[in-house]
């Protein structure tokens, strides 16, 4: 069939899709995946950019359940955490850190309402014993269900949660989200035994478990032996803490002193106010810019009316009064005594230096090896028995910022080696991304938000009183924050890429499916790269 | 606590970026459409990073939507024709004519009186070309456009020289702007200030139903422009910003940047005008010197040291005080009263 041409034409007409500039290229565009700083930074290795990916278009369930791949207890981290997502957050370049601690809190919440859970993994009849219902236990317990190993906990105290229940203040972390997201995992099929001390691990492998999980914490507050009067009264962090859980509240006095810097010793400043004392003072014998407790606590601490003294030790304790010596920091950095004294009157002095475990249960083990009080593992919290795993505070690994969180990540790489233990495989180590820095952002494309601050209970009414002092955000608010991402390093399908294209050589795959390029077109001039708002594009040298 | 439906005023990347997956469809771009009208496609001949390119696909793919397909364009001389359009190919997925350097705008009232005496009156008409084609040569059919008020959406890609023959100078090139015709050279290098024709302005006098500005930068704000110059017949006018990477001396990945820059820094003001009046502008966000727009292109390599420190500080005083007038004159640092 010959169609008429119009006058003069000779040639038919064709498209310029015939044209492939793809051959002009001497730099390709690819995407890529890149870590973002929140993840880099979350000891729990928490896919915190993923999560709020779901919680920006209100999926809060499939939020909830890209947390729950990590981490099994978002409601409890959503307040004890002390969030170092937050701190390396991109977002600062534009305002405000998002505020990632108080979603997740919010998620958290939200499935503990709405009874969410988490089915356990195919069963595949292995027995693991778990030893400490805190935060490392729970954790490698949660992921040895997921993966359908039969786990049994085993706790010493009568009630579970180690730390989370015995050490963090209620004020904090209130005891019915502990206990809820327990039974989260109880309902998974975990079992627990509790008012069960196991005297040691070779007990547990007779009875047929094939592997033992310990994660009894660090219970023993340390004690550096201050000169005391007989009559002196010296009580432990840890001690205070924990009877005050069993429901016998300790009598400090009027005037308590906490001796230590760490959050243990804030966390005993502010139970001492909340107990009755009318004049509660930390002396630590460094500075503040070195203090190991969190700024949020210290600042909290501060403002419910707690004293601090710096650079100062107690040299010696009495009935009602105590000795402090002043100190300097010589070149080092290290605290040296000034020999200059000063008399204090106090009626308790509270240690908080620092805790250790009690190991007594891997004593026999051959191959354990116990440093500074805590038992020496590998990068999966292995010890030399290949049966012995230890995670948590009484892990080495970590050893100087002992968090819940850290304790949860260890119980996830834990889980992993002992199901490779069990399926005689090799343990997987998380994939390593290249890091997305604040440099590949085009920040221009961010709309201005400021972060949501979450409500405070008034000062006033904290000193009496053990209720949650940060409360939760409301739904509209937890919507906002959560669209506060700037999704660094990761494409979140803002059609950046397939708009500012001249070529039009960025194929649009649909919701979910991000975007390829046609590099029969693509000349490779950039502009996608440097308008992607969030650096998911890298250009590359055209391979030959 | 009630979750689903709940109303947030706030989307991430809110109306900056082409898409957004928190908004509705309908309230998302035209070019975020994965089936939009691709009126300008693949194989085309313009350069790595094109400007124009990308200009003139976000406008008539906008405006292809807006007229529902019904649209014809008319194209004057320029990188735009010649790059889309060697025979016997073409890139255009629409009716596209060329005739002449200088008469796109009165072929363009032409084939709209032809659809009109043909019964075809819906379908809608476009004309484009470059600065060369528009400021300079087709000046007088353009006015002829104007003064009629002939029901033609005219659309200048302005890339601020004849980029097609060479880089020469055209009467939208700015000041100390180094072209072929005014190189770095001598006393003033570059090309002569106060001599150069504002064209928005010049289509304002003629009083003209709708007249607006934009830039390949802010994708939004072009589309709107080209929605709602198609929602009123007469003669309309819209000038684009596009950067070119060979004109300009600029990297091909820096334009979009460049065209955000010029907004920015106040050199090129983004408004909206009818009848003669302007009626609303868009606002600068980041306010910029415009030395951070002068400095990415070659055009302006003698205003610099190798450094990159400003080394003619009259000349970059006097660009400086070009953009303060505009800023002041438009209200660029205001709310937007659109």
């Amino acid at each position: 069939m010959t169609e008429r041409r119009p006058f003069a034409i000779t040639l038919d007409m064709g498209s310029s899709l015939a044209n492939r500039t793809g051959t002009w290229r001497t730099e390709r565009p690819v995407y890529v995946h890149r870590l973002p700083p929140c993840s880099a930074g979350c000891p729990a290795a928490e896919d915190i950019q993923g999560w709020l990916y779901h919680a920006e278009e209100g999926g809060y369930e499939s939020a909830w359940r890209v947390i729950m791949e990590k981490n099994p207890l978002p409601a409890i981290m959503g307040r004890a955490c002390f969030h170092p997502c937050e701190s390396g957050c991109n977002r600062v370049q534009v305002d405000e850190a998002v505020g990632i601690n108080a979603v997740e809190r919010f998620l958290g919440d939200l499935a503990l309402e709405r009874n969410w859970h988490v089915p356990p993994g195919p069963a595949t009849g292995r027995r693991v014993a778990v030893v400490g219902s805190g935060p490392g236990g729970l954790s490698s317990a949660y992921h040895l269900r997921r993966r359908g190993h039969d786990v049994v906990v085993f706790e010493a105290q009568e009630d579970l949660g180690g730390m989370m229940r015995y050490g963090i203040p209620a004020y904090r972390l209130p005891r019915d989200v502990v206990s809820a997201e327990i039974a989260r995992l109880a309902e998974m099929g975990v079992r627990f035994e509790v008012s069960h001390w196991v005297n040691d691990v070779h007990d547990l492998l007779r009875e047929g478990f094939e592997a033992v999980v310990v994660a009894v914490g660090a219970q023993r507050g340390r004690d550096p032996g201050i000169p005391a009067g007989d009559a002196a009264r010296i009580l432990d962090a840890v001690g205070v803490l924990r009877s005050l859980e069993e429901g016998d509240p300790p009598a400090l006095g009027r005037r308590v002193v906490v001796y230590g810097g760490g959050d243990t010793a804030m966390d005993a400043a502010r139970t001492a106010t909340r107990l009755g004392a009318t004049e509660t003072v930390v002396v630590y014998r460094r500075t503040r810019d070195v203090m190991p407790a969190h700024d949020e606590e210290v600042l909290d601490a501060e403002a419910e009316g707690v004293q601090m003294r710096w650079l100062s030790t107690i040299a010696r304790a009495d009935e009602d009064q105590m000795m402090i010596e002043k100190m300097r920091l010589d070149d080092q950095g290290r605290a040296v005594g000034t020999g200059e004294f000063e008399e204090f009157v106090a009626d308790t002095v509270v240690l908080a230096l620092g805790q250790e475990a009690d190991l007594d249960l891997v004593e026999k083990v051959n191959g354990v090896t116990v440093t500074d009080g805590a038992v020496v593992c590998d990068e999966f919290q292995r010890t030399g028995d290949p049966r012995v795993f230890v995670v948590g505070d009484a892990s080495s690994n970590g050893a100087d910022s002992r968090t819940l969180t850290r304790a949860i990540g260890q119980g996830r790489l834990c889980a992993e080696a002992v199901d490779a233990l069990l399926l005689h495989r090799d343990a997987q180590p998380d994939p390593q991304l290249a890091p997305a820095g604040a440099e590949r952002l085009n920040t221009w494309y961010y709309a201005d938000a400021e972060r949501t601050v979450r409500p405070r209970l008034e000062v006033a009414r904290r000193r009496d009183t053990f209720s949650e002092v940060v409360g939760g955000l409301t739904v509209e608010d937890a919507l906002f924050e959560a669209r506060r991402c700037m999704s660094c390093g990761n494409c979140f399908e803002c059609d950046n890429c397939f708009g500012v294209c001249p070529d039009n050589a960025v194929i649009k795959l649909g919701p979910g499916q991000g975007y390829a390029f046609n590099y029969d077109y693509c000349k490779g001039c950039g502009i996608c790269v440097a308008e992607c708002p969030c650096g998911a594009i890298d250009l590359i040298p055209e391979p030959r | 606590m009630s979750i689903e439906r709940t109303p947030v005023r706030f989307y991430q990347v809110g109306s900056f970026a082409v898409g957004n997956r928190l908004v509705e469809v309908e309230r998302r771009s035209a070019q975020s459409d994965p089936g939009r009208a691709n009126s300008l496609t693949s194989g085309h001949r313009a350069c790595a990073g094109c400007g124009e390119a990308l200009g003139a696909r976000y406008a008539l793919d906008a405006a292809m939507r807006a007229s529902h397909h019904q649209l014809v364009a008319v194209n004057a001389t320029g990188c735009l024709e010649v790059f889309s359009t060697p025979y016997p190919e073409t890139s255009w997925r629409l009716p596209w004519l060329h005739s002449l350097f200088g008469n796109a705008a009165a072929v363009a009232t032409g084939v709209a009186a032809g659809l009109r005496a043909t019964g075809r009156g819906h379908v809608r008409v476009v004309a484009q070309g470059g600065d060369g084609g528009t400021a300079d040569i087709g000046l007088g059919p353009l006015s002829g456009m104007f003064e009629r008020n002939d029901d033609v959406l005219y659309i200048c890609y302005d890339n601020e020289a004849y980029m097609n023959t060479g880089v020469q100078r055209s009467g939208t090139t700015p000041g100390a702007a180094r072209t072929a015709t005014t190189e770095s050279v001598g006393e003033h290098p570059g090309n002569r200030f106060g001599q150069g024709k504002d064209l928005p302005r010049i289509a304002m006098a003629h009083e003209i139903p709708y007249v607006a500005t934009a830039t390949v930068a802010d994708l939004f704000d072009l589309e709107s422009k080209v929605e709602r110059a198609m929602e009123i017949h007469g003669a309309r006018y819209l000038h684009i910003l596009v950067p070119c990477p060979l004109g300009w001396g600029s990297v091909s990945s820096d334009t979009v940047r460049l065209a955000r820059l010029a907004h920015q820094t106040g050199l090129f003001p983004v408004f909206e005008a009818r009848y003669g009046e302007v009626t609303s502008i868009t606002p600068i966000r980041r306010p910029e010197p415009v030395e951070s727009y002068l400095r990415l292109q070659k055009r302006f390599a003698h205003l610099f040291n190798r450094e990159g420190e400003v080394a003619d500080r009259a000349t970059v005083a006097l660009i400086q005080s070009h953009a303060s007038h505009n800023i002041t004159r438009y209200g660029l640092l205001g709310d937007s009263d659109d």
